[in-house]
């Protein structure tokens, strides 16, 4: 099963070699990886997607926790989560095109953040699902090249259910 | 005052309190060896290969429980240490591993004898560092002393650039470090060590299979107490011989691929396993699916990855051995009340008639050839008293020593298990040595290991190691030769080694002292000489050139299913004799 993880690790030099190496050498498989610095310069997030039955992802986990520079993991599968990923889609437009690329930009609400004569650089975020779905339209206009941030994910803050009122109390 | 580098290194391996550093110098390094030379406090013992210098330092972690420390050059001298890093990462060794880098400004530039040392120790160390900065070098030093001496204890390294160690800064030496990323678990969690009393209370055929953990613990006096207390029998693995006394009753002795009988069919067939800081290998459990296929299983351990990691677990228990073992035998111990005894007769009675079935046995014929399991045995025999040291090599002799030596303490064994590293025994024994010099410390050895590392006579010789390596000499790399035997038909690839060096002569050609016995009657008198010279001596003993190792279990095997003497058919192909080995090239060997 597809589950994906938070890794808080240390911002420094050599983390990420770490994290890959554990992969690799333990021949765990990485789906998708992306990192940037968290809240806390001195610590970066790490979202990992990986695959596997519940056996290895309880050892990816419990060997995440076991390097040094990781200082919180979190199965995110564990709990309701919401996750996003962008892409920026270069496309190569026909005259006749560009009105439908705008149009399919429009639907998936994508910016177009770069224009030329014949391109367009479309930025879309979303679900996988979404993703897809934008680069399959797209597809048969011409694209150019696609670069995909791989997806990032956090936590649903939990609802506290608000503590059901009966609708009628009948009283003797 | 202001301090150099090099002069920082030095007063921070004081303040740890290192006293032997296992090193070989280049130019990198230089201005640390020179500094070092210069003072009293550290003992530096100049190998003749830095493996000797890693596996020098492994015997004397495994010996005293305190990190073994090394220090090598850049490039070459780093690749070289790296199969000893390899194997103290496999078998939880403490080291503290210093190796020389290139000027950082070089770094990179595939500058004279640069290696990227942090790519290559990354996979094999439990944590590895690039001191940058000589203003960084002092806390680096003691976080790397804390990492590997503390959780599971593993080997670290810090690569320390030429400009770092001349760069000058004021000293101070942090009197403890912290590191927010990593905090090992000591105690077990309450609630679990209650169900494990409760198990155990229960259990009509439980086991305790024993493992390294119980010896980095220091956990023995517990696991005596648990064993006694709840007449439990007690299975140890190869890392964890020492660990419980092995002529106790309850001493099941090895388990495992060439564990005894007894010992095998009692994990097979127990209701209840006492896994304690044990990691569940493959030499171990044979075919994992049918791993003690009747028991509920208890694992203690302090690194949660080994749990759960190859045999489902019912009651995991996160923590340091000791501590967990003495809550457990609290409650046990309130709880106790003679009916487990008789609960368990039944059980004992069972391993009782296994051991009888199917003892350790060899035959000696006293004008026959010598049996490697004889000499073994003699060995133990005559030194058992004096308390020694034995290390081993690695293949049948190492298989028959662990059979063979009944050791009554824990760290009086130092071999090569997860690796099984050749080579490993010699330096590891001068390592222990050299930490205990007035103990008596053997190594027995194969011939095809031993030659992996006689360079280290020479480092033996100077730094008056008196270290006695007992070489069973069959001219074969026999645990090669034996599973070409079972699996292979006979055909001996590359297992032949046709030549083998003099080894007495190669002793004396150091300066050191070599033995040969060559009949059965001379065993114990040319092994009472070695234990009366203050020297390294190299007994040679040419043995049975066809002796197979028994019982084994067969890679990927059931526990219960043991080979236990070589099958007939293969007992035909011997006596026809197989062609590779020359009758004639004898020359050597017999004196
Ligand atoms: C030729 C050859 C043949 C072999 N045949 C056999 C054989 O027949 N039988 C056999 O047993 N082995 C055999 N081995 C060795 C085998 O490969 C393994 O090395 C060995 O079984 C592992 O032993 P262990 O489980 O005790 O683990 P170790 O490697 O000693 O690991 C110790 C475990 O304890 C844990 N631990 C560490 N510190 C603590 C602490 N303070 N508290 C709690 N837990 C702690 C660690 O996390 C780890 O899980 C053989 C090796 C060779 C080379
Ligand atoms: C460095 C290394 N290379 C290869 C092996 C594979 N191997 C395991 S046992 C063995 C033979 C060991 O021969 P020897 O030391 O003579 O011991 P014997 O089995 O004959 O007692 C070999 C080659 C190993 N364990 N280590
Ligand atoms: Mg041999």
């Amino acid at each position: 099963m597809e589950h994906i993880i938070s890794v808080l690790v240390e911002n420094k030099f050599g983390v990420l070699s770490r994290v890959a190496g554990l992969f690799s050498g333990r021949g765990f498989n990485i789906e998708s990886l992306s990192v940037a610095p968290s809240l806390d310069p001195s610590m970066s997030m790490m979202t990992i997607v990986t695959r596997g039955d519940d056996r290895i992802i309880e050892q990816i986990v419990k060997h995440l926790n076991k390097l040094i520079d990781v200082i919180k993991v979190v199965d995110l599968n564990e709990s309701e989560f919401v996750e996003r990923e962008t892409a920026l889609i270069k496309i190569h437009t026909k005259p006749e095109d560009r009105a439908e690329a705008l149009r399919i930009a429009d639907i998936f609400r994508a910016n177009v953040i770069d224009s030329t004569p014949t391109t367009y650089t479309i930025e879309v975020a979303g679900d996988t699902k979404k993703i897809e779905g934008i680069i399959n339209l797209l597809q048969p206009l011409g694209i150019k090249e696609l670069v995909r941030t791989g997806r990032v994910a956090i936590a649903r803050e939990p609802v506290r259910p608000v503590a059901a009122q009966p609708k009628r109390v009948a009283k003797e | 005052m202001k301090l150099t580098g090099a002069e920082i290194f030095v007063e921070c391996l004081k303040r740890e309190g290192v006293k032997t550093l296992f090193a070989l110098p280049g130019g990198v390094v230089l201005k640390i060896f020179d500094v070092l030379h210069q003072q009293k406090d550290i003992d530096v013992i100049l190998t003749r290969h830095e493996q000797g210098a890693g596996h020098m330092a492994e015997g004397y972690a495994k010996a005293t429980g305190k990190p073994g420390v090394a220090l090598v050059t850049s490039g070459p001298g780093m690749s070289n240490i790296v199969t000893a890093l390899v194997d103290a990462s496999m078998d939880s060794v403490p080291l503290v591993c210093f190796s020389g880098q290139v000027s950082t400004s070089l770094i990179g530039n595939d500058a004279f004898q640069e290696a990227d040392n942090m790519g290559l120790s990354r996979p094999c160390t439990k944590y590895n560092f690039l001191v940058k900065d000589v203003n960084d070098l002092a806390v680096t030093i003691k976080e790397a002393f804390y990492v590997a001496t503390t959780g599971r204890p593993g080997p670290v390294l810090v690569d320390i650039p030429k400009d770092v160690s001349m760069n000058k800064t004021d000293f101070t030496y942090p009197g403890s470090v912290s590191i927010r990323g990593y905090n090992p678990t000591y105690d077990g969690n309450k609630w679990q060590i209650k169900q494990a009393a409760e198990a155990i209370a229960k259990a009509r055929k439980p086991i305790l299979y024993v493992g390294g953990g119980v010896v980095f613990s220091g956990a023995s006096e517990e696991l005596i107490e648990l064993a006694e207390m709840m007449n439990i029998p007690v299975d140890m693995t190869l890392m964890a011989l020492g660990a419980f006394p092995g002529e106790h009753p309850l001493s099941m002795g090895m388990m495992g691929m060439h564990g005894t009988y007894w010992a095998n069919m009692a994990v097979h067939y127990s209701d209840l396993v006492i896994a304690v800081g044990a990691r569940f290998d493959d030499r171990v459990t044979g075919k994992v699916s049918e791993f003690c296929p009747h028991a509920k299983v208890i694992h203690i351990d302090i690194d949660p990855t080994s749990i759960r990691k190859n045999v489902n677990v019912d009651i995991p228990i996160v923590g340091d051995c000791k501590r967990v073992l003495r809550e457990l035998n609290q409650i046990l111990r309130a709880t106790v009340n003679g009916e487990q005894k008789e609960l368990r007769k039944p059980w004992l009675d069972q391993i009782h008639v296994w051991q009888r079935a199917h003892p350790l046995t060899y035959e000696q014929d006293s004008n026959g050839p010598i049996k490697p399991q004889h000499v073994i045995k003699r060995l133990y025999e005559l030194t058992k008293d004096r308390d020694p040291i034995v290390s081993t090599d690695v293949g049948q002799h190492q298989m028959w020593a662990a059979q063979y030596f009944k050791l009554t303490k824990p760290r009086r064994w130092l071999t090569s298990g997860g690796l099984g590293t050749m080579g490993f025994g010699f330096p590891a024994a001068m390592g222990a040595q050299a930490a205990f010099p007035g103990r008596l410390v053997l190594c027995v050895a194969g011939d095809g290991s031993v030659q992996m590392n006689t360079q280290e006579l020479a480092t033996a010789v100077v730094n008056k190691l008196p270290v006695k390596v007992v070489i069973i000499n069959n001219r074969f790399h026999g645990m090669v030769r034996q599973w070409q035997d079972l699996f292979y038909e006979g055909r001996y690839a590359s297992s032949y080694l046709d030549v083998v060096p003099d080894f007495v002569k190669l002793a004396e050609a150091y300066g050191a002292v070599g033995l040969r016995a060559a009949k059965v009657s001379e065993i114990d008198d040319v092994i009472q000489e070695a234990l009366a010279v203050d020297r390294p001596v190299f007994v040679d003993v040419p043995v049975d050139q066809y002796e197979n190792c028994y019982p084994m279990i067969p890679a990927g095997g059931c526990n219960h299913e043991m080979i236990l003497a070589d099958p007939p058919e293969l007992k035909k192909k011997q006596a026809v004799g197989t062609p590779v080995v020359g009758e004639d090239k004898d020359t050597v060997l017999t004196a």
